[in-house]
């Protein structure tokens, strides 16, 4: 998938953009306490380099991982998350990681029925002792996202301050009052506006 | 939690007298602190250049106060090292002076330092679990190398640690009971000196071996390097120590098959293999071997050089004394006939009728002592073994030169008369070779050493040691390097390209089966084939073929070569991250006899700690169940491994028992009815981290802020 969607409104936290740099994404990634958080400190000890855009955050356990973390990292303007964990079959707490796995692919046909490309959900198996696959594999993720481009989902979301907040209120309210009116007296139907016959392959414009 | 100190109305920002060794406080930035909000203090290190060279410091502490401020932080200050005492006394001299309620300190991983963090701020008055240690230098300074962006994750990481200990609950940690019993897995002399030194200071250890006998490798072997000790002398009596020792119960012929509970409180079982003797009516006059008529070769002890009978004892100081049968090789499980054996025994103790069993042992520690397995040499065909008959192994040398071995101590070819006159010896055998293992087995160069002492000791032989580098880093190990220079052993330097008996060149007068050892000289810079008799092959160490399995059984983790990862490498050598499982010896990874038995040595002083306080305390990661909102629906019931969560049927709600609960949290994410809470993982430390590590963009300034301007304009 090339296409990228902007599901947020004004797509104003990526300045850098604009502003003619690369898009630098910013991906949450949820680590397991035992071997992807120890895969990580590992390739820190061993001064081995990857992008920074992703930030860590530690559970026990990758079983741990409630999905609507997941829908919050990105409602708080995450582009992508990663989750990350023991392999299948050296988790720490035995099996849990499997359990993860199944919500993770659940999880993964939900956002992208939400209109969310599933690269922007990924997961990463790592031991404890793959400091150089975890780099390696940030490393990846990150080119992947930065090639589709912001997801913008917290552009008009909570962070903006109340001040400069779009007023949706006002805006539900003048759109009721709109509804009222035209229930009170309906407007002329518009005319039918009749598109212009196109060539074969080309899309027909409409203009209102 | 210490109550916020009333603060007085011109907040001073001279914070009293200094600690030790810190000079100036001019890097303090403190904000003023909302009413009845929380107080929290920021404490950015620099860990010398470790984080400083990569994170500006200075500009995230500043950042942490202006931008933080509204978020509870009231003091931020930045120190060279926050680990030291003077660094820790800063932050317990803010908590008694400025009343902080919550501490964040962005520095190492929490796998380095949390626990001193903690401490600093317990001893301090504040409950240690409203500390937070954000990682600012594993993966901020170690991993970043543009210092712009490597700040602007500092600061996200911060403010993600700011926002989570606000969420963060007052906990205690739980107090478990320490069994005072002990179980040592692998009876090799890392094994030996663990359970040796447990059982000594007055405590019951299990030693399960899976051989018929302890001793392990070191039994094998004929003398020890530098110091040339005879082997068998120096282990027999620990042996014999640890066979008769009132504390120690020896599970020879026995595997762990099972591990449940946690630490201070595991319950394992034991499978005993049949032996097919009782050991109760056995006395160890081996009768029975002598007359055991059928000979196979021993590939364990005698590493294939000899035979053993089917009923026999490994070798003759093997402890316990009690012999096996061999059911495989044994003619009676074959076709029902001979019992020689039973015939002769003068007690009556052979019990064909056997079988195995299993015993279940409640122990407290586990100690992890299963060391290594000898690289399979015929992995590398070039160098021919199992191919050409006088290529040997390191271990079969160890046999042939050992007095009590299969040639009596006399070193000869594979026809079992000659003599060699010239031997190679070839180092780094499946070592040091991305081909095999990538890594170093750290006693073949010395064992090599040892063996071209021997081979000139017991013959007139030319030896040829044919290495990459000499590693001879221990106690008097480069002074016997020396001595065996001296003795006119001659040292190629290159890696051995082809083990040979086929002759290339005419003037190669090669006799009937002589072989030939092509190597690049590095020194000479040249390539040579050089005729020898023997070629000794000093093959690396490998972890248990098993070893994987051990893991799995035990919870512990290995690298991906096999070994036994530590807690830390270099602080915790032999710790697991598992708590209460040890590892010792080589199944950390190789090593020699005396740093075997000081890491068992070690592993059993750790526990013993333990065992003589009586209980220690966890973590207080736990799940519970709110029971008012427990629907009893038990989708969670079936999601712990450990059986820590019960259903009661009465009242239709799930509990968690803490005791056994392990705190992975996957019963908390998946209760649909947000009914389970994690202490130390809750919902709200985790969506305030999500939040507060998405607060900084990239570029590291507020995303509120780069709304704001966008909005505007």
């Amino acid at each position: 998938m090339t296409e990228t969607i902007h599901a947020g409104g004004p797509a104003a936290t990526h300045s850098a953009v604009e502003a003619g740099g690369t898009f630098e994404p910013v991906i949450i990634g949820f680590t397991c306490n035992w071997c992807s958080y120890r895969a990580a400190d590992l390739a820190g000890t061993s001064r081995m380099k990857y992008p920074p855009n992703v930030r860590l955050i530690r559970l026990m356990c990758s079983g741990r991982l409630d999905p609507s973390f997941v829908l919050a990292a990105f409602a708080e303007g995450a582009d992508a998350v990663m989750v990350s964990g023991c392999w299948p079959g050296e988790c720490h707490y035995m099996e849990q990681n499997y359990k993860m796995l199944r919500r993770f692919l659940l999880l993964r046909r939900v956002i992208v029925a939400m209109g969310i490309e599933p690269t922007r959900l990924q997961l990463l198996w790592a031991s404890a002792a793959e400091g150089q696959r975890f780099a390696k594999e940030v490393g990846r993720i990150v080119e992947e996202v930065r090639a589709i481009g912001p997801l913008g989902w917290n552009d008009a979301g909570r962070d903006v301050p109340a001040d400069v907040r779009r007023d949706f209120s006002a805006l539900e309210r003048e759109e009721a009052a709109a509804i009222a009116a035209e229930a009170a007296s309906p407007p002329e139907a518009p005319p039918h506006v009749i598109p212009a016959l196109s060539e074969p392959g080309i899309t027909a414009e409409v203009t209102a | 939690m210490t109550a916020p100190m009333p603060l007085p109305g011109e907040l001073d920002l001279s914070v009293g007298p200094l600690p030790d060794g810190v000079d100036s406080l001019s890097d303090t930035r403190v904000a003023t602190p909302a009413d009845g909000a929380e107080r929290i203090g920021v404490y950015v290190c620099h860990c010398g250049s470790n984080i400083a060279a990569t994170v500006d410091v200075e500009a995230v502490r500043d950042w942490a106060a202006e931008k933080l401020g509204a978020r509870g932080v009231v003091v931020a200050r930045d120190y060279q090292f926050m680990c030291a005492s003077t660094g820790q006394e800063l932050i317990q001299k803010d908590i008694e002076e400025l009343g902080l309620t919550r501490v964040v300190v962005a520095a190492c991983s929490p796998h380095m330092h949390e626990k001193t963090f903690r401490t600093a701020c317990d001893k301090a008055g504040l409950n240690p679990f409203l500390c937070e240690l954000v990682s600012i230098r594993e993966q901020v300074s170690w991993v970043h190398t543009d210092r712009a962006a490597a700040t602007a994750k500092a600061k996200a990481v911060i403010a993600g640690g700011v926002l989570r200990v606000v969420e963060d609950a007052p906990l205690e940690p739980l107090h478990v009971p320490i069994h005072p019993a002990t179980l040592v897995v692998g009876g090799g002399i890392a094994g030996i000196s663990a359970a040796l030194e447990i059982a000594d200071a007055g405590y019951p250890v299990h030693l399960v071996e899976r051989e018929p006998s302890i001793g392990g490798h070191m039994a094998q072997f004929d003398k020890t390097f530098p110091t040339l000790d005879c082997s068998a002398c120096i282990l027999t009596p620990k042996m014999v120590t640890a066979g008769s020792h009132e504390n120690i119960t020896l599970h020879t012929w026995s595997e762990v098959t099972d591990v449940k509970g946690y630490v201070g409180n595991f319950t394992v079982t034991i499978k005993h293999k049949a032996r097919f003797i009782v050991e109760d009516l056995c006395t160890g006059c081996g009768i029975c071997v002598e007359k055991c008529p059928k000979k196979v070769v021993d590939e364990v002890y005698e590493a294939g050089l000899g035979y053993r009978k089917v009923v026999y004892t490994p070798f003759p100081q093997a402890v316990p004394k009690y012999p096996v049968i061999d059911a495989l090789n044994c003619t009676f499980f074959d076709n029902g006939k001979c019992k020689a054996c039973e015939k002769f025994c003068p007690t009556g103790a052979i019990d064909f009728t056997q079988k195995d069993e299993e015993v279940t042992v409640e122990v407290g520690n586990i100690i992890l002592a299963t060391g290594f397995e000898l690289f399979d040499s015929r992995r590398i065909e070039q160098y021919g073994y199992g191919r050409l008959p006088n290529v040997f192994t390191s271990l079969e040398f160890e046999r042939m030169s050992n007095a009590a071995g299969p040639t009596n101590g006399r070193l000869v070819l594979r026809d079992g008369v000659t003599e060699p006159k010239a031997v190679g010896i070839i180092h780094c055998v499946g070592s040091r070779d991305r081909n095999y293992n990538s890594y170093c087995s750290a006693i073949c160069c010395m064992q090599s050493l040892k063996f071209a002492h021997l081979v000139r000791e017991h013959t007139d032989a030319t030896v040829y040691e044919f290495y990459i580098d000499i590693r001879a880093p221990g106690k008097a190990f480069d002074e016997f390097y020396q001595r065996v220079l001296e003795e006119g052993t001659l040292f190629v330097r290159g890696r051995v390209a082809e083990v040979t008996d086929a002759v290339r060149f005419p003037d190669e007068a090669a006799e009937d089966g002589r072989l030939i050892v092509q190597v690049e000289d590095t020194l000479a810079n040249s390539q040579r084939r050089i005729p020898v008799d023997m070629v000794v092959l000093s093959a690396g160490l490998e972890p248990p073929h098993d070893a994987k399995e051990t893991a799995r059984l035990f919870g512990i983790s290995c690298s991906s070569d096999g070994w036994v990862i530590e807690r830390h490498p270099k602080l915790d050598p032999v710790a697991t991250m598992t708590d209460g499982v040890f590892a010792a010896g080589c199944a950390l990874g190789p090593r020699d006899i005396p740093t075997s038995v000081s890491n068992g040595a070690a592993a059993s002083a750790r526990i013993l700690g333990r065992i003589q306080k009586g209980e220690m305390e966890l973590e207080p990661v736990r799940a519970s169940v709110d029971e008012s909102r427990c629907s009893g629906c038990r989708i969670c019931n079936d999601l712990c491994p450990y059986n820590a969560i019960v259903f009661h049927d009465d009242r239709m709600v799930t509990e968690v028992n803490a005791a056994l609960c392990q705190g992975c949290g996957t019963c908390i994410a998946a209760c649909p009815a947000g009914a389970i809470s994690g202490t130390g993982f809750s919902d709200a430390q985790i969506f305030s981290q999500i939040e507060g590590l998405l607060m900084v963009t990239s570029s590291g300034r507020m995303r509120s802020d780069e709304v704001q301007e966008a909005v505007t304009a």
